[in-house]
């Protein structure tokens, strides 16, 4: 008995760190975002649910080959991205951050919206359905572990062109003195339109492996958003790794806390986990004092 | 002519459900019950405390009211003091700590906005005692009018329950605009640091007005479940409903008495127009549904970017000449 129930929080810990992948790809866009523009897009988890609806009409209705599907999406969903900032923060990066922050909320009313008017509220789903794993009586989609995997390579290639590249040192430079660095001659503006195609082209790839796994409806932003804003605020806002470490936690809190009843347990755990944290450390996990 | 102007409204007011017909008077009550909640939010939302979590506090103020009826025979008179003194509760534990350790703007808004999914998700994790996402109905009194139930079959009776209501809300909104606190709060919101110098008790003074906010909200929310006699957990609560609190405020003009009526006033009004237009055109076969919302969220886009202020704060201005002009 005791050995079954074992296996069972084994899995749940496993497929928590796999679901984990995702989350921590979703809080690093919107991290990055933060960090260097100070804003929190509200509607990011639904640029990921516009570029699920790309792959599930291109790859799902028009066949087009997977990999084309998921370049285009992550393209679109970058070029989205861009939109969003200059369309609607650049004109009011002058105001409160708190308008910025309602603007990106009126946008999410909006891209739901739009797509229930283009979409209608249909689930639809790409029809494709990955082989399941199963290992020492453990089952694991092979969807979550190429999201985990894929999500891996993607955080690591932002790594390297936030360290490696020009530009990117300019964004970091810019996250952490806005004013300073403007004077030291960096372009802001390229600097945060770089840094919203991104990423948005994040939230892009985000939709690619979250496609693999879930259905995609108008409302599918609300299953993952609130939970990846949680998580970035948990790391400390716009602190990379700190929401890298986050969205582990909390991801292996819902899923162990969902295993031993309903679901929702898990996500209330971990908002309520949340709320106690930042009670004892406000600047997030990892932030300084 | 603007002094006689409160009488006058006054007057009508009093005369609506005399004259209007069931469809215009269902939507005033819901104007007005909507109208009690925005100028609730107001209250903190003028000080900078921008809350995402106010459909937790609807969500208390429907579910403790109706659960309490509905399995303990509670009266809605000692239910909804019940459910006001829950949601003031569930503002200390959260905002006291926040404010203690200086939550603020984003940070604020987003600790808020967990506190909003905690109570929807907690509402349909309990689906055997609540009914989860499907809903919840109280249970009807006998005939469907009763006093100790606050049921009542005609909309006119319950239409001066909530003008009353609405009433209240209001003298309260002007009490604290009136008041020492609202230069406390006001110099909070500019400078916290500056403010505990000069002698302000920063954390009990937003300690003070946001569950002065929350308990009104709570009773906003159970008034909605006595008229509408169904809630349900996206019905009034989660993102969505906490969203639309503060742009409806937001529409209507966050820093004048008024502008969270006018805001209810004008949202609710857009939002059955095309809730009719949709319906109308479903009928000849064309499907626009998200019609509504989708011109919601771009108006609401574009007065953030164009009239922070307000349809009302904005005119005002305007009247006043634009003398007391600033960016905010």
């Amino acid at each position: 008995m005791d050995e079954i129930f074992d296996i069972f929080l084994l899995e749940a810990l496993i497929n928590g760190i796999l679901f984990g992948g995702v989350l921590a790809l979703l809080s690093l866009g919107l991290n990055l975002i933060f960090g260097v523009v100070d804003v929190v897009w509200i509607c990011y988890a639904e640029l990921v649910m516009f570029g699920m609806y790309t792959m599930y009409w291109l790859a799902g209705v028009y066949d087009v080959p997977i990999l084309l599907a998921a370049v285009a999406a992550i393209g679109l969903v970058a070029i989205l991205g861009l939109l969003v900032h200059v369309l609607i923060i650049a004109p009011i990066l002058g105001s409160p951050p708190i308008n910025q922050l309602l603007a990106t909320g009126g946008l999410l009313f909006f891209l739901q919206s739009a797509a229930t008017l283009m979409f209608s509220i249909e689930f639809r789903n790409l029809g494709l359905r990955l082989p399941i794993l199963e290992f020492n009586e453990m089952y694991f989609s092979y969807a979550r572990l190429l999201a985990f995997g894929v999500a891996l390579v993607g955080m690591a290639a932002v790594y390297l062109f936030l360290t490696r590249t020009y530009i990117g040192a300019a964004i970091r430079a810019i996250s952490q003195d806005r004013e300073v660095m403007v004077l030291m001659g960096v372009d802001s503006k390229k600097v945060y339109w770089v840094t919203a195609l991104v990423g948005g082209g994040l939230a892009g790839l985000a939709a690619c492996l979250l496609v693999l796994q879930y259905d995609v409806h108008p409302f599918v932003g609300i299953s993952f958003g609130p939970i990846t804003f949680i998580i970035c605020v948990l790391g400390g806002l716009g602190n990379m790794i700190g929401g890298f470490v986050a969205a582990f936690i909390l991801s292996i809190i819902i899923s162990v806390g969902g295993l031993y009843s309903e679901m929702e347990w898990g996500y209330v755990l971990a908002f309520v986990f949340f709320i106690v944290m930042m009670f004892i450390r406000p600047q997030g996990l990892l932030g300084k004092k | 002519m603007m002094k006689q102007l409160p009488y006058i409204i006054g007057v009508l007011l009093i005369a609506v459900p005399f004259v209007a017909p069931q469809y215009p008077l269902h939507l005033i009550i819901m104007i007005l019950i909507w109208s009690l909640v925005y100028t609730a939010w107001s209250l903190m939302g003028r000080f900078g405390l921008v809350s995402l979590g106010h459909g937790a506090f609807m969500s208390i103020g429907a579910y403790v009211t109706a659960l309490l009826w509905n399995y303990g025979g509670i009266s809605p008179w000692i239910g909804i003091p019940a459910a006001m003194i829950t949601a003031a509760i569930m503002a200390f534990l959260v905002a006291y700590p926040c404010f203690q350790f200086k939550i603020v703007g984003h940070y604020f808004a987003l600790v808020t906005l967990a506190l909003s999914e905690v109570v929807k998700l907690v509402i349909i994790a309990c689906r055997d005692t609540t009914g989860g996402s499907l809903g919840f109905t109280p249970e009807r009194h006998g005939e469907g009018t009763s006093i100790v139930a606050i049921q009542f079959a005609d909309k006119e009776v319950f239409y001066f329950v909530v003008l009353i209501a609405w009433g209240i809300g209001l003298l309260i909104w002007r009490a604290v605009d009136r008041s020492m606190m609202r230069f406390a709060l006001d110099s909070i919101s500019e400078d916290e640091d500056a403010s505990a110098a000069a002698g302000v008790h920063v954390t009990a003074s937003k300690l003070k007005i946001t569950m002065l906010s929350a308990v009104l909200t709570a009773l906003g929310g159970a008034l909605y479940c006595q008229y509408q006699m169904f809630i349900g957990p996206e019905v009034i609560g989660g993102i969505g409903i906490s969203l639309q609190i503060v742009f409806a405020v937001v529409v209507g003009g966050l820093y004048t008495m008024m502008g969270p009526t006018i805001g209810a006033i004008i949202t609710l009004l857009m939002t059955e127009v095309f809730r009719n237009l949709i319906t109308s055109l479903r009928t000849q076969g064309i499907d626009l549904a998200g019609l509504d919302t989708t011109v919601y969220g771009l108006m609401l886009i574009l007065f953030i970017i164009f009239l922070p202020k307000g349809i009302l704060g904005e005119a005002i201005d305007r009247l006043a000449g634009g003398k007391k002009r600033d960016t905010g």
